[in-house]
C-alpha cells in the first residue's frame, strides 16, 4: 500500500486519497480569445509523463483539501508533497 | 520476399507427433533489420501485427517491418481478459467493433492458426433503473446497426448462470446478451498474425525499441532504434500504453493518459461458467478459460502509471463484487495477478489518425477495450496507411475530434469499454 503525506494531516494510506491528474494546469485567462484547438488541449491533452510527474491529489476521506505531489510514474515512488499555490519543488531526475 | 509455411492441420500434427514434436519449423524468422522499409510498424501487439498482415495480404505491400521493444504480445495483447463483443452505443463504434467481430468469425481459417475464438455469449448485467435504461438504449441502438442484442429478465440471467446471486447488494434487474460475443486466445492472435505476416514477407523484429524519429521538413524519413537507424517511407505507430512517449518523440501530444488495468486468474477448476458476464455498475467481469481458470477484471487504477504491477487496493475493489455476485467463488484461490498499461482517452474511443508529421499515422488509445477490435483495427489501419487517407471506418476516430468536440462518447454511454 502506498503512503501519501497530506501537507495538513501527515502520512495516510493511499485509499484515503483521490487522484486529480496532472497539476499546474492554469485555466486560460482570456477564455473568449481561445481557439477550439487551445480549448481542446486545455481540457483533454495531458503530459502523460513516463517518469517524474507533477500531479494533484485530494485527501478525500480526510481533510478533503487539494494539494500537489511529485511521483515517478515508473516506480510509483512519491518524491515530494506540497500545498496548492506553492512552487513546484525541483526533484532529482526531472528533465523538464 | 515470401516465406511460405507448411500448413497446420491434423496431418501435420500426426506427422510431427511421430518425430516427438521436434521437427516443427519456427513460426516466423527473426531477421536483422534492413536499412529501409516501405512501411515501418512500431509495436508488435495484436494491432501492429494485424496491420502488417493486412498491408501484405490486401495491399501487396510486403516490404514492411514490425518493430517491438520487448516480445510479441508482451504488451496489453498478452495481458488482457480477452472479451470480444461489438454492442457499443454509437454508430462509429458499432462500425469498427462489428467489422472486427465479422473478421474474428473466420480468423482461425484465414490465418491457419487456432485463435480459439469462442462466441459463447456476452451478458451485461443491470443493477438499477439507470442501468436498465442504458442497456435498453444501447440494445436498441445495436438493433439499428444490425448487431444482436437480447434483453433478459433476472430469471433468464439466472438460467445462464444458475449460481448468480440475483438479490445481492445491488440486485440484478436484467441484462443484455450479445450471443456473438465471447473470448479468444490472446497470444494466439499475436502469434497467428505474426506467422501469417512473416509468410508474406514481413520482417518481425523483436527486442528493437524505437527511441526517436528522423523527421525532415515535417516528413518522417525513418526511425532510430536500439538496433540502428531504419529508413521508412511510412510509419504506423501502434504502441498502446506508450503512445504518449512515442508521440513526444515525434514532437506532439495526444489526448491520452496511461493507466494500469489489472487482471486476475484463479486456480483451474471444472467448467462452471460458460458465458462472459460483465457488470459495469459493480465493475467486475468474469469468464472461464479453456484451462478452467476464472479470468477476472475490473476497473482501471485511479492514477496514471507505467508500472505493470497495478495499485494494491484495487484487488479488493475487483474481488469484492465478484464474490457478492457469485458467493460460490468465495473459496477459490487467485493464482496470478498483473497489470497492463492502458492508453485511455476521455471518450473511451481509440485515436486512429494522421498526425502533424507527414507519412506518420497513429492507431492508439484503445485503452481498456481494444483486444476485441484487433482484426478490424489492423484491417482499416492497413488500408489507411496504404492509401495515405483514413479508411471510412477509421476516419471518425481522428485526433481532431478533441478540438471539434465530435467525441465518440462510449464513456458516457456505458462508463466501461473492456
Ligand atoms: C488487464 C487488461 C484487461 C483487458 N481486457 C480487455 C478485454 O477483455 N477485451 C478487450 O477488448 N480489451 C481488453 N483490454 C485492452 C486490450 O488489451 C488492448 O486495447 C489491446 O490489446 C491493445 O493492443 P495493441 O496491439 O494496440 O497494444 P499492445 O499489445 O500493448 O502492443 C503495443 C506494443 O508496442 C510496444 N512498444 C511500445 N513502445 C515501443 C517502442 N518505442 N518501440 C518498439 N515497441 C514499442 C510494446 O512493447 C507493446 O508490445 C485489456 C487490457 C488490460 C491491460
Ligand atoms: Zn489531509
Amino acid at each position: 500500500m502506498l503512503t501519501i503525506k497530506c501537507p495538513w494531516c501527515g502520512d495516510r494510506d493511499l485509499t484515503e486519497f483521490a487522484a486529480g491528474g496532472e497539476g499546474h494546469i492554469a485555466r486560460p485567462l482570456e477564455p473568449a480569445t481561445q481557439s477550439d484547438a487551445e480549448w481542446g488541449d486545455y481540457i483533454y491533452t495531458r503530459k502523460n509523463t513516463k517518469g517524474i510527474h507533477y500531479e494533484r491529489w485530494m485527501h478525500a476521506q480526510g481533510c478533503r483539501r487539494w494539494f500537489n505531489a511529485v511521483r515517478d510514474t515508473v516506480s510509483d515512488e512519491f518524491l515530494a508533497f506540497y500545498k496548492t499555490g506553492e512552487p513546484a519543488p525541483k526533484v532529482e531526475g526531472d528533465g523538464s | 520476399m515470401a516465406n511460405p509455411k507448411s500448413k497446420y492441420s491434423i496431418f501435420s500434427l500426426v506427422r510431427n507427433a511421430l518425430s516427438y514434436h521436434e521437427g516443427w519449423e519456427a513460426q516466423w524468422r527473426s531477421p536483422d533489420p534492413k536499412s529501409a522499409y516501405d512501411v515501418v510498424i512500431i509495436g508488435g501487439g495484436g494491432h501492429g501485427l494485424a496491420t502488417a498482415y493486412y498491408l501484405a495480404k490486401e495491399h501487396g505491400i510486403t516490404n514492411v517491418a514490425v518493430l517491438e521493444k520487448g516480445w510479441l504480445g508482451g504488451g496489453n495483447t498478452g495481458r488482457n481478459t480477452t472479451i470480444v463483443r461489438s454492442n457499443y452505443l454509437w454508430d462509429e463504434s458499432a462500425a469498427i467493433y462489428d467489422h472486427a467481430v465479422n473478421l474474428w468469425e473466420n480468423l482461425s481459417q484465414e490465418l491457419n492458426y487456432n485463435v480459439m475464438f469462442s462466441p459463447r455469449g456476452l451478458l451485461h448485467l443491470a443493477h438499477n433503473v439507470h442501468d436498465m435504461q442504458e442497456i435498453q438504449r444501447r440494445g436498441n441502438s445495436n438493433f439499428m446497426n444490425g448487431i444482436d442484442a437480447e434483453m433478459l429478465t433476472p430469471g433468464q440471467c439466472q438460467q445462464l448462470v444458475p449460481f448468480m446471486n440475483l438479490g445481492c447488494r445491488y440486485p440484478v434487474m436484467g441484462g443484455v446478451l450479445q450471443r456473438r460475443g465471447g473470448t479468444a486466445r490472446h497470444d494466439a492472435v499475436a502469434w497467428g498474425y505474426a506467422r501469417a505476416a512473416d509468410a508474406l514477407g514481413v520482417d518481425i523484429i523483436q527486442k528493437c525499441e524505437v527511441t526517436g524519429f528522423d523527421i525532415e521538413n515535417g516528413v518522417v524519413r525513418g526511425v532510430q532504434t536500439t538496433r540502428g537507424n531504419i529508413g521508412a517511407g511510412k510509419v504506423g505507430v501502434v504502441t498502446a500504453g506508450h503512445s504518449g512517449v512515442t508521440a513526444e518523440m515525434a514532437g506532439f501530444r495526444l489526448p491520452i493518459e496511461s493507466f494500469p488495468l489489472q487482471a486476475f486468474v484463479s486456480e483451474p477448476m471444472k467448467p462452471v461458467i460458460d458465458v462472459v458476464v460483465m457488470s459495469n455498475t459493480v465493475h467486475a467481469y468474469i469468464s472461464q478459460s479453456d484451462k478452467g481458470e476464472l479470468v477476472i477484471g475490473g476497473s482501471g487504477d485511479p492514477y496514471i502509471s507505467y508500472s505493470q504491477r497495478g495499485c494494491f487496493d484495487q484487488v479488493e475493489h475487483v474481488v469484492g463484487p465478484v464474490i457478492e455476485l457469485y458467493p460460490i467463488f468465495s473459496r477459490v484461490r487467485m493464482m496470478r495477478q498483473w497489470g497492463g498499461i492502458t492508453d485511455v482517452t476521455i471518450d473511451r474511443s481509440p485515436v486512429i489518425t494522421k498526425t502533424p508529421v507527414e507519412n506518420m499515422m497513429f492507431n492508439v488509445g484503445w485503452g481498456t477495450g481494444g483486444f476485441k477490435a484487433t482484426p478490424g483495427s489492423g484491417h482499416v489501419f492497413a488500408a489507411s496507411l496504404a492509401k495515405g487517407e483514413m479508411h471510412d471506418i477509421a476516419a471518425p476516430f481522428a485526433m481532431d475530434r478533441f478540438h471539434t468536440g465530435a467525441l465518440i462518447d462510449e464513456a458516457a454511454a456505458a462508463a466501461v469499454a473492456h
